[in-house]
């Protein structure tokens, strides 16, 4: 029964797959981006780092739904927008991820940035080639946890009518129908789990130290 | 109508059942017995697991998985079943929050400072005595960190369940939205309200957990000490 509704309806579940990847990834991309040199700034000083953390943890107790239905206030657009989603999400994603760009910066050993500088190595370049690589481990933990939950959130964004796999948990209400419900739900964890997999791999294919040193 | 309007006029905070205080009573019962319940049953789970030091693997699998499931698919896939009951979605909840106090339980336990530990078992502290008296301290912030994190995701979720037939604030939300453009003003009264208990639960745990931090602090004086070996 539920592989019948589906090959009905595959043209339409692939469209909500494509839409909903679309709204999980990008935002966690952004958030990646914004996060990174966020962090650095505020890893530096303790008293600054203490404050942002904070806000940002007050920002990320706010249900995501919560951030989907306000963002219209802000940003003036329509309710079904997909910019809302995309926005709320970047914000929530930064508000996770931030956190874990500190606390790996904070894993790296004064002594070893004392060493790059005494070599020669400016702030920057120290950054970028040596205290980064270090707190990547924790950072790539960061992302999997923020691209699995952002997956997750984009569901409840298809509730609200924005095109994602949680319309068929709408459509399966409406209707009175298993089929779209059970095949949202295992899509939407399918792709959560292939997204940790991937950012599983990238770290182990990006951090080759991390096995040596398990090895030894 | 706009938010103050809306919140201005006072049967709208008194009416039962449907008023404001009405639903975030129905919202607050849902949180505080769903987490209640999982943290009384996984708290001992989580303690055992961790003072065993076992199992990481499982916790960090369990972790991701609780992580990866849309939860609102499942209430759904429940009022489908048995129709919009409210012990169903408790059950969900409950299903829902406990692997996150579980992993943090376990977590903070099996992280507690080995030294303390270490020393305990020398002055001949048998294992309950350990864990309760060593362990149970240092780990409570972490204990209380994964509370306040399975009080907000169901916070969230019964938000969301709302468009499944649950109460609670997000029925503003459903109900908003049903009636169109003119409806956003509630939608938006329901997303203020929810911001609201979000925010003030998390404040309230967060302070919860600062205040249990307290043996960590102390003891943190002593940190210059040499570290034992990595046994």
């Amino acid at each position: 029964m539920t592989w019948d509704w589906l090959s009905t309806h595959a043209a339409y579940v692939l469209g909500l797959v494509g839409r909903h990847l679309l709204l999980a990834l990008l935002p966690t991309l952004a958030a990646l981006v914004v996060s990174v040199p966020l962090g650095c700034l505020v890893a530096r000083n303790r008293r600054l780092s203490v404050v942002v953390l904070t806000v940002l943890a007050l920002l990320a107790a706010i249900p995501a739904l919560v951030w989907f239905v306000a963002m219209p206030v802000v940003l003036g657009t329509q309710l079904l927008d997909p910019i809302n989603v995309g926005v709320a999400l970047t914000i929530v994603s930064v508000a996770a991820l931030v956190r874990s760009v500190v606390s790996g910066l904070r894993t790296v050993a004064p002594a070893v940035s004392a060493s790059a500088a005494a070599v020669g190595y400016g702030a920057l370049r120290r950054l970028a080639l040596v205290e980064l690589p270090l707190a990547a481990p924790s950072v790539l933990a960061g992302l999997r946890v923020v691209a699995v939950a952002n997956i997750a959130l984009v569901c409840v964004a298809g509730m609200l009518g924005l095109g994602t796999l949680g319309e068929l948990f709408v459509v399966g209400l409406a209707e009175s129908r298993y089929a779209p419900v059970v095949i949202g739900l295992v899509l939407a964890v399918l792709l959560s789990l292939v997204a940790d997999g991937l950012i599983a791999l990238i770290r182990r294919g990006a951090l080759p130290w991390l096995r040596a040193e398990a090895a030894r | 109508m706009s938010l103050f309007e809306y919140l201005a006029e006072m049967t709208n905070w008194t009416r039962p059942e449907t008023g404001i205080v009405a639903r975030i009573v129905q919202h607050l019962v849902l949180t505080v017995l769903a987490v209640g319940l999982a943290a009384v049953v996984t708290i001992p789970l989580g303690m055992l697991i961790g003072h065993a030091h076992r199992g990481r693997l499982v916790l960090a699998g369990l972790g991701t998985v609780t992580r990866a499931v849309p939860w609102v698919g499942l209430v759904v896939a429940l009022v489908l079943l048995v129709g919009a009951d409210g012990s169903g979605l408790l059950v969900i909840l409950v299903i829902a929050a406990a692997p996150v106090i579980l992993v943090a339980t376990a977590t903070g336990v099996g992280a507690a400072d080995p030294a303390a530990v270490h020393s305990a078992r020398a002055l001949g502290l048998g294992p309950i005595q350990v864990a309760g008296t060593i362990e149970w301290p240092l780990a409570l912030p972490q204990i209380l960190t994964g509370v306040r994190t399975a009080g907000l995701l169901v916070v969230a979720t019964v938000t969301v369940a709302a468009y499944a037939g649950a109460g609670g604030l997000g029925r503003f939300l459903v109900e908003g939205q049903r009636q169109g453009p003119g409806g956003y003003p509630q939608m938006f009264t329901g997303a203020v309200l929810v911001a609201a208990v979000a925010v003030l639960l998390h404040v309230l745990l967060a302070a919860a957990t600062w205040a249990a931090a307290g043996t960590g602090r102390r003891t943190a004086r002593f940190d210059d000490r040499v570290p034992l070996p990595a046994a």
